[in-house]
């Protein structure tokens, strides 16, 4: 079964569909993937447009970390995990044994459901992708650690104790801190998988917040259960169940004029 | 069961009861312990009061009090054992005398305990003192004000006189040694004659003329010191004692508290700080502080990077698996083997095949005297890294798995490779970890008795592993151990009964060391800790 899903037809005319084709940043072809002998996403093709902010929903279980952990290769570290079909990220092929994952990673950043800060100062957690890369001079890292501080709206809030350990920090700010740490090595791609899904209302709305704001400098793509969060953020929008990607379009339309039943069954809560 | 019984069985009061009072007799036992152990080491260095027995038949006895036990087969009766000292002239340090024999007791005023080089303690009244012949001071207020007087340059020229047999004559013995060894090297190439064998012979010549300058001012130094001091004991037996051979002279009984006190500081100074005496019974134990402590420190040395990197390996590379498994389950096993089979490990491994294969390339010309190839503290520190090397590997793979695997995907995810990932971000994780065994394992071997007495640990060293010959660090030397110092003063000593004490103080003295050292890790580790805020182990 094929299920290269067709763009909804949208109207709105500041995320229109001709818009979204015209940039694509990430380019899903026919991906299908198993773990072990379980197939987990099935056909799956869709496009990420650039500097935009792209949802995946759906119930537990449906594949939509897994076709996030597609975008930077993470679940390479997976045992018994294989893929087939093409992801294509700017123009490469990611899949490309020839490319270094690595250097794939440090193009797309990823934030993670449960905030990981390293157990190290909040200094050091944003230092250090800039450290891998090279970077030793204390003044650079100086800089980029505030700039992605500030971008990541933490700056005001610890400016005076970098040095302190990060596990010190709320849920929250953890969870911004862990955003900072990603933009801090610059990727084109920012993933962010349930960020808020362990957090207050209040955390939640910052974070949203910095994702409407990020998006002008970053592509993101988001994972998220919580449906009004997706309708909140995001410009487009994809519904996944059982691994397959039933629909995807602009956010609006999908939410107010769904195409697909199940699409329906699920936003209006008759199921999920 | 009755009712009511079932139902303090089920509010479960009894067995609250139960575990507090396991709890409760484990800490009485650890304080007992403690208890027994500070309260015989701590009186030891306290100056008792000499008294003077006078017995029934008339005879004279006088010494330390230093225990009281009834008469096995006189009920009531009680008898005192009197430390009298003065072996040279009794043949014995101790005498048991019963109560029921005892006339009248007095604590003479002029009685003095003299500490001195060799024979123990000497005790008595000071009847002269004399220089070459001539009487300088007599009667005891007298002999011990001159005495006193005299006694600093008696100490410099034994220092002086010590000086020169260890560090000068040492040095030259040291030289000679390299230079006959050198010769000998050069037989074994073919080579007897010639103009490198003509000059290590002139300069061993030259060393030769040296030590016999060194050896005249070594009698020199004596000769100055002719001064002795006559002292008088029980039964008329006097000893005429060479000031040079007095480390110190205290009249106890005229001491005052501050006195007793000033007595107690010097003597527990000398203890840490000076070298052991009278196989060991008297004096100090620095070297055996001195060994213990470089043993242990060797041992984390070398336990440490190789603990680490096998858990890192075994939990972070290895694909896990029944293989893997049983690794661990026999590295676990591992810390159980009774320590002895280590030491005998040790000795064939080690010693003979290791120690012996670099005797015969390099050391070749001592041979057959071995320089590795016999127990020496690199071999002691190599076993005992051994046998604590599973306490690291275990500490070291708990704290890795108590990494999320979050924290690791964290740093995958922001381009970090595997290595990368596991030097900046794990390692400094697991640094708590890893601590947390290097001091079970500091422990451990801090205590370990049994491998080293077989592996290079003697019951005096002529010198420490660590001097101030090239290349200082002498990892092929045997050493001293305070573990093994406390079985050889307690149950080696010819001399039992003037060892006992050494024996508690000596305990003591291990605990405090082990202790330190597990502070100085810990108080590290919390520094850690407070860095990188991790809430493992």
């Amino acid at each position: 079964m094929s299920s290269h899903v067709r763009v909804t037809a949208s109207l709105d005319p500041r995320t229109g569909a001709a818009d979204i084709m015209e940039a694509p940043m990430v380019e899903i072809d026919h991906v299908s993937l198993w773990y072990g002998a379980k197939l987990a996403l099935k056909d799956i093709s869709m496009s990420v447009p650039k500097h935009r902010v792209t949802a995946y929903i759906g119930p537990s279980g449906c594949g939509k970390t897994t076709l996030l952990r597609c975008l930077n290769r993470m679940n390479d570290l997976v045992d018994g995990v294989r893929t087939v079909g093409a992801i294509r990220i700017g123009g490469t092929d990611i899949g490309d044994p020839a490319l270094d994952v690595t250097e794939l990673r440090k193009r797309v950043g990823m934030v993670f459901q449960k905030s990981n800060p390293f157990p190290k100062s909040i200094f050091e957690n944003v230092a250090y992708g800039p450290r891998i890369l090279g970077v030793a001079s204390r003044a650079d890292l100086e800089g980029t650690v505030e700039r992605s501080l500030r971008a990541a709206a933490l700056w005001d809030e610890v400016q005076d104790r970098l040095g302190e350990s990060a596990l010190g920090l709320s849920g929250g700010q953890q969870q911004r801190l862990c955003i900072a740490r990603a933009i801090a090595v610059e990727p084109d791609v920012l993933l962010m998988d349930e960020p808020c899904s362990a957090l207050d209302p209040i955390a939640t709305a910052k974070i949203e917040e910095l994702m409407l704001e990020l998006k002008n400098s970053y592509t993101i793509v988001i994972v998220t259960h919580n449906m009004q969060q997706a309708a909140r953020v995001s410009d487009s929008t994809g519904f996944m169940l059982l691994g397959e990607l039933v629909e995807f379009g602009v956010t609006r339309a999908l939410f107010t004029n769904p195409r697909d039943k199940r699409t329906e069954d699920y936003i209006t809560g008759r199921f999920g | 069961m009755s009712g009511k019984a079932s139902q303090l069985w089920r509010g479960g009061e009894p067995f609250i009861w139960l575990t507090g009072g396991a709890l409760a007799l484990s800490l009485l036992l650890v304080v007992g312990l403690v208890a027994l152990i500070v309260g015989n080491a701590l009186g030891f260095f306290w100056p008792t009061n000499v008294a003077r027995l006078t017995l029934r038949d008339g005879k004279t006895l006088t010494g330390q009090l230093v225990d009281r036990e009834p008469v096995p087969a006189e009920p009531g009766q009680y008898r005192i054992k009197l430390k009298v000292a003065n072996r040279d002239l009794y043949g014995a340090d101790f005498q048991w005398v019963d109560e029921a024999k005892i006339a009248r007791r007095d604590d003479p005023a002029d009685v003095v305990v003299v500490e001195r080089t060799e024979w123990g303690l000497l005790i008595g009244s000071i009847k002269e003192v004399r220089e070459g012949g001539r009487v300088l001071a007599s009667g005891p207020v007298a002999g011990l004000a001159e005495v006193r007087r005299r006694l600093p340059s008696a100490a410099d020229a034994r220092r002086d006189i010590k000086r020169l047999e260890k560090s000068e004559i040492g040095a030259i013995n040291h030289a000679q040694e390299k230079i006959r060894l050198g010769l000998k090297r050069l037989e074994l190439q073919g080579v007897t004659r010639g103009a490198e064998v003509d000059a290590l012979q002139q300069e061993l010549g030259r060393l030769q003329a040296r030590y016999k300058e060194r050896e005249a001012s070594l009698a020199e130094i004596r000769g100055g010191q002719t001064a002795s001091v006559m002292v008088q004991a029980d039964d008329g037996k006097e000893k005429d004692l060479p000031l040079l051979q007095v480390l110190r002279i205290d009249a106890p009984n005229a001491m005052g508290v501050l006195g007793k006190g000033a007595y107690y500081l010097a003597h527990v100074w000398e203890f840490v700080s000076g070298d052991p005496r009278e196989s060991n019974t008297e004096g100090g134990v620095f070297p055996a502080i001195f060994g213990t402590v470089m043993m242990v420190m060797i041992m984390s040395v070398i336990v440490a990077p190789l603990g680490v990197l096998a858990a890192f390996y075994l939990r972070e590379y290895a694909v896990q698996g029944t293989f893997v498994s049983a690794v661990r389950i026999a590295v676990n096993n591992l810390a159980g083997v009774p320590s002895i089979v280590f030491g005998v490990f040790g000795v064939g491994f080690f010693i003979y095949v290791v120690g012996g294969t670099i005797d015969r390339f390099f050391y070749a010309e001592a041979l057959p005297t071995p320089t590795y190839g016999t127990g020496g503290i690199l071999w002691a520190s190599l076993t005992l890294a051994l046998l604590t090397v599973p306490v690291v590997i275990v500490a070291t793979e708990e704290g890795l798995a108590s990494i999320p695997r979050g924290m690791r995907e964290g740093s995958l995810a922001l381009g970090a490779t595997k290595l990368e990932t596991t030097l900046r971000m794990v390692l400094p994780a697991v640094m708590p970890s890893i601590l947390t065994g290097l001091i079970l394992a500091m422990a451990r071997a801090a205590g370990e008795v049994a491998p080293l007495m077989i592996t290079g640990v003697v019951k005096l060293a002529p010198s420490l592993p660590l001097d101030g010959f090239w290349p200082f660090v002498h990892l092929d030397r045997k050493f001293m151990h305070l573990g093994f110092h406390i079985y050889d003063v307690g149950f080696q000593s010819p001399n039992v009964d003037a060892a006992r004490p050494m024996v508690f103080i000596t305990t003591l003295l291990l605990l405090l060391i082990v202790v330190l050292m597990n502070l100085f890790a810990i108080g590290l580790r919390h520094r850690l800790r407070r860095t990188y805020a991790v809430s493992a182990l």
